[in-house]
Parts: C-alpha cells; sequence; structure tokens
C-alpha cells in the first residue's frame, strides 16, 4: 500500500522565509507520527504543507496520492487539520456544527451521528450550543467534525493547548481510536511525554528539515 | 465535490441558522435602522424636506446598516478560525461566495421592507400603484448588489487588521453607485420630486448591471481572496 504521505527533500518557503528547507517524511496509513522540535523548526509548515495550504518550491511531495506540486487543492477535502483554532460555529449547537461539516463532503444523516457517537458527544451535548462548551468538548466537537468529513488524513498542531487533564485525555482517546479505524494522525505537540506515549513514532523537526 | 451550488446553499443555510440562534440582526441592527430613520428626521426636522428626501434615507439606512450586517457575517467566520477550517476544507470559494452573498440578502431585504415601512410611517412617504413594479425591481436589483459588494469586500477585510474600520472604507465608495441608482429609482417608484415610473428604469438598467459584475467577479475572485 503506498504511503499516506511521502516528502522528499521539499523546500518551502513563507515570503521570504525558508519555512522548510529540504524535509523528507513518509507516513504510513494508521500511524500516529509526532514532530517535535523547537518553536520556528518547521513543524506547522510541514503540517501546512501536508494540508495542501503551502506551496513546494522545490522536492515531491505526494499526500492520499495527490501530487501537491501539481494541485495542491485537490487533497484539501481528504485533509483534516486543526490547528489553534476548532472552525466551529459558536451560535450554532454541536449537531448543527457536526452536521454543517459533515454536508461539505455529502455525509449522510447516519454518518453524522456516527461521528458524534465516537466522538461521546451524541447523547447530552448534541444539542448544547458550541459556545457554552468546554474546551474539551469544542476539541472533540472538532475532532467530530473531522469524522463526519471523512477525512482520511489528520494534522493536529498542538492539539492539547488549552485543554485540562480530562480533556487531554479525551483527546488522545479519540485519537487511538481514530487511528485504529485507519486514519493517518501526524501531531505536532510541545507535550513530549503525552504525545510521545501517543505516538507510533516520533520525528524530529529542526531547521526546517526532519531527522 | 459538491457543487458550487450546493455548497452555496450550504452556507446560506448556516449562516441564517446563526442569525436565527442569535437574532443580532433582530435585535440590534433593525433597531439601529429604525433609530437612524428617527435621527434623519430629527435633524433634518422639515416633513416637506423628509418626504423629499425619503427614498434617499432608506437606502442610506440600508447601506449603514449593511456594514453591521457584513462585519457580524465574517466575524462569526473568523471567530473561531471557521473561513480558514472552510478554506482549508476544499470548499468551493465561489459557493461560499455566493451562500453568504445570499444569507445577506435575505437579511438585508427584510430590513430595507422595515425601512420602507418606516418612511411610511415617519416621513408621510406614499406608495404609489404605477410604481410598484419599479419599486419591487428596485429592491431586487439592489439588494443582490449591495450584498454580492458586501460579501466581496467583507471577505477581503475579514483576515485584516482594523476591519471594522478598513471595511467602511473599502465597501462605501463602491457602493455608492448603487446608493445613487437605488435612490433615483425609488423616488421614479414613489414620484418624489416630480419623478416618473419611466425616470427610473434606466437606473434599474445600473442597478443590474452592478449586480451582475460584482455577482460574478466575486464568485471568480473570493476563493483567492480568502486563500492564503
Amino acid at each position: 500500500m503506498e504511503p499516506v504521505v511521502e516528502l522528499v527533500d521539499v523546500v518551502a518557503v513563507l515570503g521570504a522565509f525558508p519555512a522548510l528547507a529540504g524535509a523528507t517524511l513518509t507516513v504510513e496509513r494508521g500511524e500516529i507520527v509526532l514532530l517535535r522540535g523547537p518553536n520556528g523548526a518547521g513543524k506547522t509548515s510541514l503540517l501546512r504543507l501536508c494540508a495542501g495550504l503551502l506551496a513546494v518550491e522545490r522536492g515531491t511531495a505526494t499526500v492520499l496520492g495527490v501530487d501537491l506540486v501539481l494541485d495542491r487543492a485537490a487533497v484539501r477535502p481528504r485533509v483534516g487539520l486543526l490547528g489553534h483554532s476548532n472552525g466551529l460555529y459558536a451560535d450554532l449547537t454541536v449537531a448543527d456544527n457536526v452536521r454543517f461539516w459533515g454536508a461539505t463532503v455529502g455525509a449522510s444523516a447516519d454518518e453524522v451521528q456516527g461521528a458524534m457517537s465516537r466522538m461521546g458527544l451524541a447523547e447530552r451535548l448534541a444539542d448544547v450550543s458550541v459556545g457554552k462548551l468546554s474546551a474539551g468538548q469544542r476539541r472533540r466537537t472538532a475532532l467530530a467534525c473531522l469524522v463526519a468529513r471523512r477525512a482520511e488524513l489528520w494534522l493536529l498542531d498542538e492539539p492539547h493547548a488549552g485543554l485540562d487533564a480530562t480533556g487531554r485525555d479525551e483527546l488522545d482517546a479519540t485519537l487511538r481510536s481514530a487511528a485504529a479505524a485507519s486514519a493517518t494522525v501526524i501531531v505536532a505537540s510541545h507535550e513530549l511525554e503525552r504525545a510521545g506515549s501517543l505516538a507510533t513514532r516520533v520525528v524530529e523537526v529542526v531547521g526546517g528539515q526532519v531527522r | 465535490m459538491l457543487s458550487v451550488w450546493a455548497v452555496s446553499r450550504l452556507v446560506a443555510g448556516k449562516d441564517l441558522r446563526v442569525e436565527w440562534r442569535s437574532r443580532i440582526v433582530t435585535n440590534q441592527v433593525v433597531p439601529f435602522a429604525a433609530l437612524m430613520m428617527v435621527m434623519f428626521a430629527f435633524a433634518l426636522d422639515s416633513d416637506t424636506v423628509l418626504k423629499r428626501v425619503a427614498p434617499g434615507l432608506v437606502w442610506l439606512a440600508a447601506m449603514f446598516s449593511l456594514l453591521v450586517i457584513v462585519q457580524r457575517a465574517f466575524a462569526v467566520e473568523t471567530a473561531d478560525g471557521a473561513l480558514d477550517a472552510l478554506r482549508v476544507a476544499g470548499v468551493r470559494g465561489a459557493g461560499i461566495f455566493l451562500g453568504k452573498a445570499m444569507s445577506l440578502a435575505a437579511q438585508l431585504a427584510v430590513l430595507e421592507l422595515i425601512l420602507l415601512g418606516a418612511a411610511i410611517v415617519l416621513y408621510d412617504t406614499q406608495l404609489v400603484g404605477s410604481g410598484v413594479t419599479l419599486l419591487i425591481c428596485t429592491y431586487l436589483t439592489a439588494t443582490a448588489g449591495l450584498a454580492f459588494i458586501g460579501t466581496l469586500y467583507g471577505g477581503l477585510a475579514a483576515g485584516a487588521r482594523g476591519r471594522e474600520t478598513l471595511l467602511p472604507l473599502l465597501m462605501l465608495p463602491v457602493a455608492a453607485p448603487v446608493l445613487i441608482g437605488a435612490t433615483r429609482a425609488t423616488e421614479a417608484a414613489l414620484g418624489t420630486q416630480g419623478a416618473t415610473t419611466g425616470d427610473g428604469w434606466p437606473w434599474i438598467g445600473l442597478l443590474l448591471l452592478f449586480a451582475v459584475v460584482f455577482g460574478a467577479g466575486g464568485s471568480l475572485a473570493f476563493g483567492s481572496l480568502i486563500d492564503e
């Protein structure tokens, strides 16, 4: 089976700044890969490149079989990128949000309900406005939206940030469950101990390169 | 991938659901617009003058209220990175543009009806039977034009610093011809200042042109506008 992510000597820039300086990375289906490294190392840039948001200046980059050099926009509907924000509408309920994001890929009502159930949202929280949720519950709602969107590759940038211990445990359980259901997860995190126990593989990012 | 039309229905439905739940336009923008109409009456303080300029005041109040509605429409998208998430998810930019414009147009149409009602009550404006068709055409074309302009510039200003002051600076000069056209056509429909319905139809042409140009242009440009 071909890798989900295959980057070979990828160079990418942000303005005049070299965000990635020859990054090489292969990620197989079902892996949970932890990217760790200092601030400014290129972890976020790597995630955004895999999401089709950053142009490849040099090298080859294939994500989910899509050549990012030729058409990086084509990979976006199949990838879920979760940064510091959750992409939710505070005035809408959990169910409204998951339904909306599922509808962007034509998900059925059963798929939406299944996504909420998987994240433990279906019974008590479905009709609660997102604005009234805790940080951990919002994060779970955002992940339910990724499930409803049938995202095959989850790119998570500091997903534990802002969560209490309970929220972090819930998130870890969710990520393990997602990987078990054959989603592939790449996590950039400073929570080395926690993310390290979660990951199937740890990768160092330093100076825009992967070690 | 969903078609542009499917995306636009999805986004419009979502925006209207957000408004239904939050009632910001109903509870805040409508009173703001009504207050403007009252303040105009205080400032001009002459029934004759008010009756003469009522069409202009209605559209002025509509435009200023539109600024608030557009700010709100995009604040909802940027508050938790939802617009970014839409872009990241590969949702068609043209669909997002048309959906948000449809939602804006629906809210604006309701507001304009209320403003017209306020003008009838406060400024003694009278509806003339022969001008109803022209009035309806004015409302449809001007509303579409304003909704497209508002969505385009709302998207442009959404990620910018100082967007609260940037949006009026960008939007008002572009919307000025719509204000002029809508005012003149409404005057003709209502028969104010000696205008007849025949005087109004050329202005409909201008309003239609604006609606088509900004509708088409916005559909093509919006995706790039919100992209990195």
